[in-house]
């Protein structure tokens, strides 16, 4: 079914209070969770800036019964609450809500397993591509050429395809999100919400301290990553899968925007070299082009 | 009640069942493996209704026990040795977070050299975490206390988590007779599962964010103290009421055999206790020693009351410990001595390490020590060393 904003629960589950950077992607996804699963959550953190956003205890600046946990726990804790709510016989949709390195490499086992048992929870990944929280470390989801703290001179491998990787696991359900496309991730969610078994959505988060942009431009910078085709939306039921509506018009390449416009907006890919910049675009035409092949 | 020929192993995994356990979480080790696998048996034939998450890794196995407990479920794992290391951050994040729990722990020495016999090297690492710890001398033992455990980190003014311990084959390989409680008698015994709190949908409660105040951080630490304070007396409760029930009473934070006249004392704990009840008895029997035998069977709480109403007069102590702390001396020892100085006691005190990677260590060993170590004391009035290594044998 369709979603129209105005449609959407006006109950606030992100409040006053918390303590999130200015123009901080984490906050937005953690709105749109709020809208299009409401009261039915349960979010286990594990460490990183979600851990720190939601406020100061005995206070909370999110509105979600939260399980913080350590950082290389967060889906085993779900799969747990989960067993244990279907046990008792009550309605909760366990979200484990990660960063990019809970999610990709110091949680990656945890995850991996959780998804092989096809445990009934959804994992979000919400991707920053660094180690944001700790003070911009590179992490397998930093993309090509990307200064970080720990890759002073631009990152020198490319992005760990993660969304890939699940889909492989041959999980139910497989979707990429974008802060951007607030509608597209509701309806993602709520697709999720309705499906047992093991549901993972990626959701590409740029942030404005570590990539080196004014936090007025977070929307901006997110749908430029779509519009380049550096982010592509697609989602997968029982490993069919699908291009998302506003990726589709990246299908072909004449309508992608160049990705030097998405490099150049933001302060860590300034050190950029022609010759990486090719290699970027290149990796981008094989990325859709693995996919598509999966599409087909 | 049954009698029935039970490992220490299926001791475990039969108390388990009788604790109507929810959920269970396991990584395979050895020599944890068999309360693994009859736990999954029970689950697939329906002998006991619960979920079973076989999980990747120990670290996963703690964290999802630890996330089905915090949804208002009992929920229980099992490992050993390096499985255990690898929880060690969960440990300390459950039992933060107040969170009842019950694992069984196998101990097992710690590599390099790979070896999978007994020492208590694994669970000593995990002193400081906050759970409660006991050590069972006997698959009897093993089995109740484990179901006391239940009834004891549920009970409010504990709200802890515990491990149960016992030793590597030793006892969770080794068959010995015993008598399993009427399903009747453990739903008495223990109430259905409490908690501090349970994370529902629409309930927004948040747990372990950052405080605002860092004062309200050292409380939480100093909370569990005073309720492994608290414990204490607990711990004695379930001894009493489980006596009552069965007819065994295996004595609160400490058993001491044949003490009462006791000038010299051996401490111990684990396995190894049956051991030396043998050569208390040897000792007494055949050489006319006065010679005692304080059993640890907690060691977290840590028993230092006992520890200095039985050996306020004593001539002489040997601590026996399977595990050190290199750069300082055997664990037992340590809090031993400690808990003595704390109160007066001058009492000599000395450590012997031994039983370490699994090297045996048979009664008549045991008694040797301790003919020598008496002979010692009687005429040098202390010993010459405080911590020797033992390896068996003269």
């Amino acid at each position: 079914m369709p979603i129209s904003i105005k449609d959407l629960p006006k109950e606030k589950y992100v409040l006053p209070g918390d303590t999130a950077c200015p123009g901080c992607p984490e906050n937005m996804g953690l709105r749109f969770v709020g809208m299009a699963l409401g009261g039915k959550v349960i979010l286990v953190i594990p460490a990183g800036c979600t851990s720190i956003i939601q406020g100061l205890a005995p206070g909370s600046g999110l509105n979600f019964p939260i399980l913080n946990v350590p950082f290389a726990s967060s889906d085993a804790v779900a799969a747990g609450l989960s067993a244990a709510k279907k046990i008792l016989g009550e309605d909760a949709v366990v979200v484990a809500w990660a960063g990019d390195g809970g999610t990709a490499d110091i949680g990656f086992a945890t995850l991996s397993g959780s998804a092989e048992r096809n445990d009934n929870i959804i994992h979000i990944c919400v991707d920053n591509e660094a180690y944001m929280n700790t003070g911009i470390q590179r992490s397998s989801q930093t993309p090509l050429g990307a200064w970080t703290t720990t890759t002073v001179g631009g990152k020198k491998e490319r992005k760990k395809d993660l969304p890939l990787i699940m889909l492989m696991h041959r999980i139910p359900y497989v979707a990429t999100a974008s802060v951007a496309y607030p509608i597209d991730f509701i309806e993602k969610l709520r697709k999720a919400s309705t499906i047992r078994g093991f549901k993972y959505i990626h959701l590409h988060s740029p942030c404005p301290v570590g990539w080196r942009f004014d936090p007025m431009y977070t929307v901006t910078v997110a749908k430029l990553a779509v519009e380049t085709g550096m982010w592509i939306l697609f989602e997968s039921e029982d490993s069919k899968v699908s291009i998302s509506p506003s990726s589709r018009p990246y299908l072909d390449k004449s309508k992608r925007k160049p990705v030097k416009e998405y490099l150049s907006m933001q302060g860590r890919f300034r050190n950029v070299t022609d010759e990486v910049l090719k290699e970027i675009e290149r990796q981008v035409d094989e990325n859709w082009s693995t996919l598509l092949k999966l599409a087909a | 009640m049954v009698l029935k020929t039970l490992t220490g192993n299926y001791a475990v995994a039969t108390a388990v069942k009788l604790a109507r356990v929810k959920v269970v979480a396991t990584y395979p080790i050895t020599p944890q493996t068999t309360i693994v696998e009859k736990l999954a048996e029970m689950v697939e034939t329906g002998e006991l209704d619960a979920e079973m998450i076989r999980v990747e890794s120990e670290y996963s196995a703690m964290a999802a026990v630890y996330g089905a407990a915090s949804g208002g479920v009992r929920a229980f794992t099992a490992t050993s040795s390096h499985g255990l290391l690898y929880m060690h951050e969960m440990l300390w994040w459950v039992a933060g977070s107040r969170m009842p729990l019950v694992m069984a722990v196998v101990t097992r020495s710690i590599g390099p050299p790979w070896n999978i016999w007994t020492d208590h090297s694994d669970i000593m690492g995990q002193r400081d975490a906050g759970w409660l710890i006991t050590f069972s001398e006997n698959s009897q033992e093993t089995l109740d206390e484990t179901l006391k455990l239940f009834r004891i980190t549920e009970d409010e003014r504990v709200y802890l988590p515990g491990i149960v311990t016992l030793d590597a084959f030793i006892m969770s390989h080794t068959s010995e007779p015993v008598d399993i409680p009427d399903q009747s008698l453990v739903d008495a015994f223990l109430p259905p599962r409490k908690q501090p709190y349970v994370f529902k949908a629409g309930d927004p409660i948040v747990m372990g964010n950052m405080p605002r105040d860092l004062k309200w951080n050292m409380m939480v630490r100093e909370d569990m103290c005073r309720a492994m304070e608290r414990a204490k007396r607990v711990i004695e409760e379930a001894d009493e009421l489980w006596g009552k029930l069965t007819g065994r009473k295996h004595g609160g934070l400490t058993d001491c055999y044949r003490c009462e006249d006791a000038k010299h004392f051996i401490v111990g704990m684990g396995a190894w206790t049956g051991d030396m009840r043998d050569a208390v008895d040897h000792l007494r029997d055949r050489f006319g020693l006065k010679v005692g035998l304080i059993k640890v069977r907690y060691f977290r709480p840590f028993p230092s009351e006992d520890l200095i109403k039985w050996l306020n007069n004593a001539m002489s102590v040997v601590v026996f410990d399977r595990s050190v702390s290199p750069g300082a001396e055997g664990p037992l020892y340590i809090e031993t001595v400690s808990s003595l100085a704390s109160s007066g006691v001058r009492s000599p005190v000395k450590n012997v390490l031994a039983g370490l990677a699994g090297v045996d260590l048979a009664p008549a060993d045991i008694s040797n020590v301790m003919l020598a170590s008496v002979e010692e004391v009687e005429e040098l009035g202390a010993f010459k060393q405080r911590v020797t290594w033992f390896y068996g044998g003269e």
